[in-house]
This record gives C-alpha cells, sequence and structure tokens, in this order.
C-alpha cells in the first residue's frame, strides 16, 4: 500500500512525515521522527510506556495510527524540558529517585504532566487513579506518587 | 498487522459507500483502542479501515430535554465525562465511561465502539439499556433505529449489515424522580474487566417510596450483555423495599447464564449478580431521592 502523507504539530514545531496506514503513532514517532524518548512497552494499550498528548488529551500512542494525526498538535516527553532546564516534573522525579530502569519512565512524565494541566491540585488518590494506566515493574509507585504531589506543589508556586 | 487501505471520510455518504463496498472486508475506526489491538493481533485483516471521525456527525454530543442525549459514535468517554451538564443529569452513564480502562483509554475509547464491538463484558452497554438507548444506523439503504437491547447477537456479533454503520447513540431525556447506577466487580481498583457489571435505574413514585419503572442490565453473564427485562418489571407498582430489592435480584440472577473462565466461575458470576443488582438498585434509588452517591472514581478519591 503506497504511503500517506502526514502534517501535523510535534512539541509545537510543525512536522510532516510519510507512513503506512498501519503504522501506529508510536512506530511513527520512534521509528521514523527519531522521538525514542516514547517507550514501547506492551504496545496493546496496557502500561502506558507511549504515553502522549493528542491536542491536550493524555492516549496510548500504540493504540493510534499515525495517519490519525493529520492536522493534530502532539506532544511527547522531549517537549517537557526547556533551555533553561527540565520541568519541575522530571526535577522531582530525579530528586525522589522515582525510576530505575526508565523504560516507564516517559511515560509516567507524560501523563502526570497532562494530570497537572487539567488538575494543579491533585490528591494522593487522584494521582495514583489517574496514573492507574502507567505500569512500573521496578521502582514501585510510592516515590512515583511523591514526585508527583511536590511537583503539583512546585508548578503552583511558580504560576 | 496485515496492510490496509485507511480512508477518512468527511461525511455519512461517503462513509457509507466504502463499506458497503467493502462489506466484512471494511472495519469502522473509531476510538481505535480494540480495533488497532484487534488488527495486531489479526483477529480481524480487514482490506480497508475507515476512520469515522471526520464526520461531524459523529462528533455530536449534545444533550436537550426535547431529543435527550445525543452522543455521536466518536465521541470519546472523556468528553462525556468532563461535560459538567451530561455528568449532571446522567451519572449512571459516567459510572461506566470513567472505569474504561485507564485516562488513556478514556482519552480515545468511544460508547459507539465499546458497543459496536459487542463483548458481553462491556461496560457501557448495561448502562445504555438501562438508559433505553436506541441506535441511530445509516446504510445503503438508509437510517434506521435499533434499540441498545437488541442490538448485540453473540460475543463480538451484532446487528450491523456489511454496509451499515452507528451514526450515534440517543438517549432519551430523564423524566423527574429517575435514577440509574452502574458497578462492576473487579480484583483492581482498575484497568480492568468485568467479571460481572450491572446496570440499574429506577423512576421512582409516591415521594420516593414506590418503583413506578425499573430496568436492570447485566454484563459478562452471557454471550451478550443481557436486559433482565423481567427483574425490573416486576418491581413496578411495588413499595420500596429490602424485599423487593431482595426479589429483583434474585431474578436477574435466574436470567444471567455466565460461564467459567479466567475472570471468574459461573457460581460466583451469579452470586455476584444477585450482590450487584442490590447495590446498583440502591444507589439509583438514592441517586433517584435526589442523594449522592459516589461513582467508582469518585469513591477511591475519598
Amino acid at each position: 500500500m503506497s504511503k500517506i502523507h502526514v502534517q501535523t504539530t510535534i512539541n509545537e514545531e510543525a512536522t510532516e512525515f510519510l507512513c503506512e496506514p498501519r503504522e501506529s503513532l508510536l512506530e511513527v514517532l520512534r521509528e521514523t521522527l527519531g522521538f525514542t524518548g516514547t517507550k514501547e512497552g506492551c504496545n496493546d494499550g496496557n502500561c502506558g510506556a507511549c504515553s502522549v498528548t493528542l491536542d491536550g488529551v493524555l492516549i496510548d500512542s500504540c493504540l493510534m495510527l499515525a495517519v490519525e494525526a493529520e492536522g493534530k498538535s502532539i506532544s511527547t516527553v522531549e517537549g517537557l524540558a526547556n533551555p533553561e532546564g527540565l520541568h519541575p516534573i522530571q526535577q522531582a522525579f530525579l530528586e525522589h529517585a522515582a525510576l530505575q530502569c526508565g523504560i516507564c519512565t516517559p511515560g509516567f512524565l507524560v501523563a502526570s504532566k497532562a494530570l497537572l494541566d487539567h488538575n494543579p491540585e491533585p490528591s494522593e488518590h487522584e494521582i495514583r487513579h489517574w496514573l492507574a494506566g502507567n505500569l512500573c515493574r521496578c521502582t514501585g509507585y510510592d516515590k512515583i506518587v511523591r514526585a508527583v504531589l511536590e511537583a503539583a506543589q512546585t508548578v503552583r508556586a511558580s504560576a | 498487522m496485515k496492510d490496509f487501505e485507511y480512508c477518512a471520510p468527511k461525511t455519512l455518504r461517503e462513509a457509507v459507500a466504502l463499506k458497503a463496498e467493502k462489506g466484512e472486508a471494511a472495519r469502522v475506526l473509531a476510538g481505535g483502542t480494540d480495533l488497532i489491538v484487534q488488527l495486531r493481533g489479526k483477529r480481524f485483516a480487514p482490506d480497508r479501515v475507515i476512520d469515522i471521525k471526520n464526520i461531524a456527525d459523529v462528533n455530536e454530543l449534545s444533550y436537550s430535554p426535547r431529543k435527550g442525549l445525543i452522543i455521536g459514535a466518536g465521541v470519546p468517554c472523556w468528553r462525556v465525562y468532563n461535560d459538567a451538564e451530561i455528568a449532571e443529569l446522567y451519572p449512571g452513564l459516567i459510572d461506566s465511561a470513567a472505569i474504561i480502562g485507564g485516562i488513556q483509554i478514556q482519552g480515545r475509547a468511544t460508547f459507539g465502539g465499546n458497543l459496536c464491538n459487542s463483548s458481553p463484558s462491556a461496560d457501557t452497554i448495561p448502562s445504555l439499556m438501562t438508559h433505553s438507548a436506541v441506535c441511530n444506523l445509516i446504510g445503503p439503504n438508509g437510517k434506521r433505529k435499533v434499540p441498545v437491547v437488541d442490538f448485540c447477537t453473540g460475543p463480538g456479533r451484532n446487528v450491523l449489515e456489511p454496509g451499515e454503520i452507528l451514526v450515534s447513540l440517543q438517549i432519551p431525556g430523564i423524566k423527574k424522580n429517575t435514577g440509574a447506577h452502574y458497578q462492576r466487580f473487579i480484583p483492581r481498583n482498575e484497568m480492568d474487566i468485568a467479571v460481572v457489571g450491572v446496570s440499574s435505574q429506577v423512576v421512582l413514585a409516591n415521594r420516593g417510596k414506590e418503583f413506578k419503572e425499573a430496568r436492570i442490565a447485566l454484563a459478562a453473564v452471557g454471550p451478550t450483555p443481557i436486559f433482565a427485562a423481567a427483574a425490573g418489571e416486576a418491581l413496578a407498582g411495588q413499595a420500596v423495599s429490602d424485599e423487593a430489592i431482595a426479589a429483583a435480584a434474585a431474578a436477574a440472577q435466574s436470567l444471567a447464564t455466565p460461564i467459567s473462565d479466567m475472570r471468574g466461575p459461573a457460581e460466583f458470576r451469579t452470586h455476584l449478580v444477585g450482590v450487584l443488582v442490590k447495590r446498583t438498585l440502591e444507589g439509583a434509588i438514592a441517586r433517584a431521592r435526589g442523594k449522592f452517591v459516589a461513582n467508582a472514581v469518585q469513591e477511591a478519591a475519598g
């Protein structure tokens, strides 16, 4: 099948690519465009390692065809930090050692950013519920939840 | 994943022509959270995938007292539960929408896709049944309406003709003194598939002391979601009491035909039908009396 031309925005930059209809957004992000921060875990919507936002809505990029990105705006983990430094969520993950192997981390960071955009003052329960679609198989969740709680405070203080 | 042709029509007319041309060799893509997994797992290997999300009609989400609630087939769960008016009027539907997968899944997954996937364990189907939802279908021979209670015909099977597409779900406006509630049993708090799911809707009379109408529907206890009509109808005209609720639970149990599988043995599932009919009727009654009843997400948040 011939490739399809897709025009989209990734991390606020206009981007275009060619893809086969059967390629997922995850595959195109990683293999065509080089956004390897987004990870492939289960590839069926259970683990959240491939989390990105699509027009501000948190999704699994393995469960979307790349062709569906036409005209949409996507944010990946590469869009979190800016030239001045890490995003407060990334800084909090570092300080709380909220990662070990790091495979799940980009998904957690993107999901946590989407949470704070939606709810700047989440309770511990709200964080645990929001992050239920992200699995970590080494650190456990307590450090991650504490990091998000602290990042929320930092973001609020700087708002 | 087998290669396929991707089409993203902008009108229903184009979508129907694309579907009718290929029949069973075409699959409709709404949120994709089931379809893409099925394509990858080779459960389906269509020649053509028709993405309906660029069609205005399937993105409609609206409420008016006269027309009721319209949920387009491409509207994801998050749009439904983030609409304050709809969440206030239809908490029984939100109970379902808020527990499908996790936040990422709810960002894509649709009521329409959940219905057309026609899984016996679908969380939205019992709630659509108790809310008397009707499917607006369109096909080569025009439009037709099918009540959700008549839609599913077997696991993954439904009444859609090869050229037909679900456009939207239409749910009647809420009458006074009405309440609905959905609960499912899963071994964890989220990200799981129902061992059993139950939705109940009641309309109360006589200052909330009597059932005027009741509708009960069950998930994951038969080859399709089950509308337990007799269990609800028997409540009409009865006083609200523990005995009446227990009788409805027993009637619903007698309509369940569960199998034993990795999610639970048949006996346990039948037991759960009784427990969840009781709990969802109590929740629906409380909501009909104007009381707040937390859904699973609100309950977890304390």
